[in-house]
């Protein structure tokens, strides 16, 4: 299962790396990462229908989270539609609402938990 | 005693009345008019005498009496013109009818011989009695025009040193006036001053409340990383024990998860003083600033400082998105400056120029237009001096407002959001605290920027 993690600090790659140490090595996950939204977008465009699921923070210079969101539901929603999870250091209600209208399939917020992500992972793999 | 002597005595007692009438001794000479008053009593006294002992003698010195009493009250009243005056007229009457009756008396032949000459004498003294009486009243009546005169002179004067009176009352009336006033104008002075300090304090407090959110999130991040890199660090540990504990280990792998450990434990660090540093800048920004100007990496500065403004406003405002971005001339190296000031100038460009591209925001997103908010902060060193620019490209400002933005209490911000402060002392902290420039350049829907020059 191919994921994409949208992030734009550059620990982000690192710490998931780590953190799946042993899915990835056992070829459970594969792991992609993108800086921003843009760069998600040019990632998505070059792999079509590629990615199964997409980690995506919300707050992000440039193109936001939810900007990706609705992008990702326009135009890379070919079926099977990418499961997408949203992340924000905001819990708020308003954001959470929002990345429900605009199709995220979840809402997550950091710290992220990586034990509960992984149970919510193996899921949908 | 004959009708001559009858005469006599009602002659001295009518010029008796007459001087105590025409020099007015009863006011002038009370003690002395008693005499006067009752000179009658004398005159008929001396009548008695002469009836009694039947002798003219004492009759004789009626004249000289009377002349004496009326020289004695002229005496007293000395310094009076129409009084001398009136004696010089009474006198030489008066002393040549006692002068004549004692010849009379005494030389009776000689008197009867001279007869003519005596009567013309008397006569031409009577004369003279009338004429200068006739001065003696005139001066009386000058004298009193005079008196009048000085009077009304003298009550004009009172007039006029009342008014004076009453002016001066009224000027002390005003100065003591005037006086409090300017004590209460002093006292409010004094509680603007206070006021104003008050006001920066709480301008510098408003500004650590706009940080908080954007601290707490910029502190938050760190901690994250820490806490999950230490997790994952424990695992890579556990792992090497594994591998470790097997008959065949791969050295391989455990030096990849040493590698990795030794990364971890360096990306721990280096968010952990992250994380301090920011809480030492919140520190900073709130402390009273000591003035003292010290070596500050002002690329840091304007970056780390640009970071808070930005989460603090999203913090704020959870649909707010922006980029920013900087351009850092890395051979700045250290200058010279009082940083916390610094960093209130800084704080206060970013806050506005994300508030202006906020506002830019909304307005595109009414109109469903493409927009994409960006402020940037520039470095450059420029010679012996530093420049920095903050730019973005929200909503600009006319020029009638770009001329008033420094100005203390201009505040285009609604009622309560806006201290109007921010810019005024972010002017006093550059010209005054640092000897440097400041100015404001901006276009109308298109973008502000802002630009410091500071001597290195």
């Amino acid at each position: 299962m191919k994921i994409l993690v949208v992030d734009d600090e550059p620990d982000v790659k690192d710490l998931f790396e780590q953190r799946f140490r042993r899915e990835v090595r056992n070829g459970e996950f594969e792991l992609a990462f993108a800086n921003s939204g843009e760069e998600a977008i040019t990632y998505l465009s070059s792999r079509p229908s590629e990615v199964v699921l997409i980690l995506s923070d919300i707050n992000m210079p440039g193109m936001s989270g939810f900007e990706l969101l609705r992008h990702i539901r326009t135009d890379f929603n070919a079926p099977p539609p990418p499961v997408v999870m949203m992340i924000t250091a905001y819990g708020d209600p308003e954001s959470q609402q929002q990345a429900a209208k605009l199709g995220a399939n979840d809402f997550l917020t950091k710290p992220l938990d990586f034990t509960v992500l992984k149970e919510k992972l193996r899921t949908i793999a | 005693m004959d009708e001559d002597e009858i005469s006599s005595s009602l002659l001295t007692l009518l010029i008796i009345w007459q001087t105590r009438r025409f020099l007015d001794t009863k006011n002038r000479l009370p003690q002395w008019d008693w005499w006067l008053k009752n000179y009658w009593f004398i005159n008929v006294a001396l009548i008695g005498l002469s009836t009694v002992t039947d002798e003219d003698f004492p009759l004789r010195l009626i004249w000289l009496i009377a002349l004496g009493m009326v020289g004695y009250t002229v005496h007293l009243l000395s310094p009076n013109q129409a009084a001398r005056t009136a004696f010089l007229a009474v006198a030489p009457f008066m002393f040549l009818m006692s002068v004549f009756k004692v010849i009379e008396d005494l030389f009776p032949k000689f008197a009867k011989t001279y007869s003519n000459f005596t009567d013309s004498t008397v006569g031409f003294s009577l004369v003279w009695l009338v004429a200068f009486l006739i001065v003696a009243s005139r001066q009386k009546k000058a004298l009193i025009k005079l008196e009048q005169e000085r009077e009304i002179e003298a009550a004009e004067r009172r007039k006029i040193e009342a008014r004076k009176q009453e002016l001066e009352y009224l000027v002390a009336q005003r100065t003591a006036e005037i006086t409090s006033q300017k004590e209460e104008l002093e006292q409010a002075l004094t509680e603007l001053k206070a006021t104003q300090n008050q006001l920066i304090h709480s301008e510098k407090m408003a500004s650590l409340g706009e940080l908080t959110a954007g601290i707490a999130h910029e502190i938050q991040n760190p901690l994250n990383f820490v806490n999950n890199f230490a997790e994952v660090s424990v695992e890579l540990i556990d792992e090497i024990a594994d591998e470790h504990h097997k008959p065949n280990p791969d050295p391989q792998l455990t030096d990849e998860l040493l590698t990795d450990l030794r990364q971890n434990l360096q990306k721990i660090s280096q968010h952990g003083s992250r994380a301090s540093s920011i809480v030492r800048g919140m520190l900073q920004h709130s402390r009273a600033s000591s003035g003292q100007r010290e070596p500050t990496d002002l690329n840091a500065l304007c970056e780390e400082y640009l970071r808070l403004a930005y989460h603090g406003l999203r913090a704020k405002d959870k649909t707010f998105n922006a980029s920013f971005s900087t351009e850092l001339d890395a051979s700045l190296g250290l200058v010279t400056v009082v940083p916390q000031d610094l960093g209130r100038v800084l704080l206060n460009l970013y806050t506005n120029a994300f508030y202006a591209v906020q506002s830019r925001q909304k307005t595109a997103q009414e109109q469903a237009s493409s927009y994409q908010p960006t402020v940037t902060v520039t470095t450059e060193c420029i010679g012996n001096e530093v420049r920095i620019r903050v730019r973005d490209n929200g909503v600009g400002m006319p020029e009638s407002i770009l001329s008033k933005i420094f100005q203390p209490f201009f505040t285009t911000k609604p009622t309560g959001e806006g201290t109007g402060l921010g810019l005024s002392l972010s002017y006093d902290i550059i010209t005054k605290g640092h000897g440097g420039t400041i100015e404001a350049r901006s276009r109308e829907g298109e973008g502000t920027e802002f630009i410091i020059e500071l001597p290195a």
